[in-house]
């Protein structure tokens, strides 16, 4: 993105070599760019959720919205939703409630700063990067804590109290499966890590293979998805922390959960599956390649869903703390060993 | 005592109940989880089993039970249908007319006109037992299944549109062999 501006910047005259060098025009670019893909892929993951997981289950799903395969449905839902009536609870806590879904969004909406697209296609380069990225995913939580305690609802307290347990049992496997790979790469930084990955991809190591299944499962119960969306478990407690939320509000809570698959599936990428490295012989530009990497997660995410029933609360914390822990201590081991032989 | 002669009833039961659940081999763990995405894939696979409706009309059986057709000529305003049915949506007039003798020289026939045979089908449950009741061969199962209205109040059909429903009926399937024949005319 930036070398784009300075390749232009090099060959135009003085009024664009202006404009490049003004840092606060640099950063509402920067700003534009982040916000336009943090709006549309989230839309693109959600409605391959829409027909991957009807063709799944033998239906079409959407077919009118848009005209061809209802390409338009989220669009519609959007339009939707904007429309419904805004509804507090009387007994809400009003500011913590109108705050709480924009808690929720804007850490997924800052990860996307430090995802590299390609060897210069990246707003920052962080020497922090994955130890940032781990830092913001987990503030989106906080947001959930808040819209929880602010409804004034049972079901929404206990959601919320879920997602907050869920979050400090499966942020100790993601770290520590991440930490496996900062290891590996001998750098914090996003692109330093895809670097590391020029000869081979970490997923070809069977330790960091073992890290990255991990890593998957833990980003699955961070975000809350099947099977692990015991705060959400409508058949128990409606919808969790959303229940009392309407219009633009839930609609910013949905964003943020398919927000959050697009960045942990990036981030996955870069850590296991060597981030917009292509592999030889196929001529594809990096990004694309970054979009395909993302999109197959992604798809994993939406095919897990469609596959496996939820976990019971219990169940979910003894997998956590009894299984994924010691083996993910394991991975760190066995990194170390092989790193330092 | 009685407990003691219980407790040794129950025993075989249970050991019969433990002997017939067969004994699991060992697998290897998540095997199944990997059968299970293998289900699911292979259904996203093959053809969504969905028809889009008003596109593509649903490809029913051809004695489907749709909705129930008259044909009027056969009534003879008995009320067998309308004291049979569940729900009262059955309403019968009629008028008795007369009709030339059967042999020439005998006195006129009295036949029961049918003025009025409407069902109310806001009310129909469909179970058929009109269908079933009529002695004469006046009701028939259609599989026509298009006939929604706006108003409510719209959904009581009358003698020409139940008349109009006979066309849809299809053929009666032949009898199978060696059945008994219909006695009678």
């Amino acid at each position: 993105m930036t070398s784009l501006l300075l390749a232009q910047a090099a060959t135009e005259p003085s009024i664009v070599n202006q404009l490049v060098d003004n840092f606060w025009f640099v950063l509402a670019i920067k700003t534009l760019v982040v916000i336009g893909f943090f709006l549309t892929a989230p839309m693109v993951v959600g409605y391959a959720e829409h027909k991957v997981l009807a063709h799944m289950q033998g239906r079409l799903g959407p077919m009118e919205a848009g005209g061809f395969h209802g390409w338009a449905q989220l669009v519609a839902d959007g339009v939707k939703f904007i429309q419904k009536e805004d509804i507090v609870p009387e007994a809400a806590d009003r500011p913590v409630f109108s705050m709480a879904p924009a808690v929720a969004m804007v850490p997924y909406i800052v990860l996307f700063v430090i995802i590299p697209f390609g060897p210069s296609a990246y707003i920052v380069d962080l020497d922090v990067g994955i130890f940032f990225a781990i830092a913001v995913s987990g503030i989106s939580v906080i947001g959930v804590l808040m819209a929880g305690w602010a409804s004034a609802n049972k079901f929404a307290l206990i959601g919320a109290l879920r997602a907050a347990a869920q979050l400090i049992a499966y942020e100790l496997p993601l770290i520590l499966a991440a930490a496996a790979v900062v290891m590996q790469a001998g750098t914090m930084s996003m692109l330093g890590i895809v670097q590391a990955q020029e000869p081979m991809w970490n997923i070809v190591r069977p330790w960091q293979a073992v890290g990255f299944i991990i890593f998957m499962i833990a980003a699955l119960a961070e975000l809350t998805r099947p099977p692990f969306d015991m705060p959400v478990a409508d058949s128990e407690i409606i919808f969790g922390a959303y229940t009392e939320y309407t219009g633009l509000k839930f609609a910013f809570f949905l964003l943020a959960e398919y927000g959050g698959i697009v960045a942990l599936s990036a981030i996955a990428s870069v850590l296991y599956l060597g981030g917009y490295l292509g592999l030889p012989g196929i001529p594809l530009p990096a990004f694309m390649w970054m979009f395909a990497k993302i999109g197959a997660l992604a798809f994993m995410i939406i095919w897990f869903r469609a596959t496996f029933p939820r976990l019971r609360e219990d169940q979910l914390q003894r997998f956590a703390w009894i299984t994924l822990i010691p083996l993910s201590l394991l991975v760190v081991l066995v990194t170390a060993i092989v790193e330092v032989s | 005592m009685a407990a003691d002669e219980t407790h040794a009833e129950v025993t075989p039961t249970r050991g019969e109940t433990s002997t017939r659940t067969p004994v699991k081999s060992w697998t290897l763990p998540g095997v199944g989880l990997l059968k299970g995405l293998g289900v699911t894939m292979k259904h996203m696979l093959k053809p969504a089993v969905t028809q889009q409706y008003p596109d593509v009309k649903p490809n029913l059986p051809a004695r489907t039970r749709g909705v129930i057709a008259l044909r009027e000529d056969n009534c003879t305003s008995c009320m067998l249908c309308v004291r049979s049915c569940p729900d009262w949506c059955i309403y019968i007039e009629a008028h008795k007319e007369l009709a030339p003798p059967r042999r020439a020289g005998g006195a006129p026939r009295k036949v029961n006109k049918v003025d009025r045979f409407d069902i109310d089908y806001a009310l129909c449950m469909y179970c058929g037992i009109c269908v079933d009741v009529c002695p004469f061969d006046a009701l028939f199962w259609s599989p026509e299944y298009e006939y929604s209205e706006p108003r409510i109040a719209d959904l009581l059909h009358d003698k020409t549109k139940l008349g109009e429903w006979m066309e849809t009926v299809p053929e009666a399937p032949a009898l199978e062999a060696g059945a008994e024949k219909k006695k009678g005319k």
